[in-house]
């Protein structure tokens, strides 16, 4: 019953979407770590999302997100003369990760959009199934 | 015998189907809405509807030949994108939203309107 698969898609989404929030959360939480060596230093991380096709019929329905892996940001680290501080290497650079926050921001609340979204569809959906039990009384 | 049982229930057992399916395509569109290189997807739902009425009224020349049930394979389309993304991705979540929901109140109108039919044929079975 296609009623039921909506649960399995919306499902999907909703761990899709938590996940993009996690990595929004840990580019937030990383985006000052300097360190002195640009091998150590922390890249912005982006999950990249996949549709998921009932069985191999790409024309039919779609079966939900998957999320077919975590990959880190090409753009290039923020190098910078902070002789004083403590992790700078012996030139007197560190290195900041690739994090941009105000990218993040707009990721984060875009995620919790499309959360909302699904659990809209969820609960809509529920409540279709629940009046189909009720049919005929 | 369930031919004539689906034509006493009215059209509405045909069209709960494809409301239904219609309702898994929109909230796989909803689901995709960030997913690259998603092409929204939708059923044309009067043609899905001639096709599954067309198919239950089939005439079967064999006791094996087993009755249309109402449902249907008209497969989905792609939607024509009113703003399309950088990535490739069609989906117009407000615009899909507001089809899920019409979807939604369409299912239970027709559901209203099976309920009542199943309700009056109880009735006249009784006959009280």
């Amino acid at each position: 019953m296609p009623l039921f698969d909506i649960f399995d898609i919306s499902g999907s989404a909703l761990t899709a979407q938590s996940l993009r929030l996690n990595t929004t959360a840990s580019n937030l939480a990383n985006a000052d770590s300097v360190t002195g060596d640009p091998e150590d230093t922390y890249r912005a991380r982006e999950p990249v999302f996949s549709t998921v096709f009932d069985g191999a019929r790409r024309g039919e329905a779609p079966g939900g997100v998957a999320v077919l892996g975590v990959v880190e940001r090409e753009r290039p680290l923020t190098m910078e003369y902070r002789p004083e501080h403590p992790m700078a290497n012996e030139d007197g650079y560190v290195y900041r990760p690739n994090v941009d926050p105000v990218e993040e921001m707009a990721n984060m609340i875009s995620a919790s959009r499309s959360f909302e979204a699904n659990v809209e569809v969820l609960n809509t959906s529920k409540q279709m199934m629940l009046r189909t039990l009720s049919l005929g009384e | 015998m369930s031919t004539k049982l689906n034509e006493l229930l009215g059209p509405q057992i045909h069209t709960l189907g494809i409301r239904g399916r219609r309702a898994k395509i929109l909230a796989g569109n909803i689901a995709n809405a960030d997913t690259p290189r998603y092409l929204a997807r939708d059923v044309d739902f009067e043609a899905a509807v001639r096709s599954a009425v067309g198919r239950s009224t089939m005439s079967g020349t064999d006791a094996r030949h087993m009755s249309g049930n109402g449902l249907t394979n008209a497969s989905p389309a792609y939607r024509i994108p009113t703003q399309p993304a950088v990535d490739g991705n069609t989906v117009d979540v407000h615009a899909e939203k507001g089809r899920f929901t019409e979807n939604a109140i369409a299912y239970q109108i027709d559901l209203n309107f099976a309920s009542s039919r199943i309700r009056k044929l109880i009735h006249a079975f009784r006959g009280d």
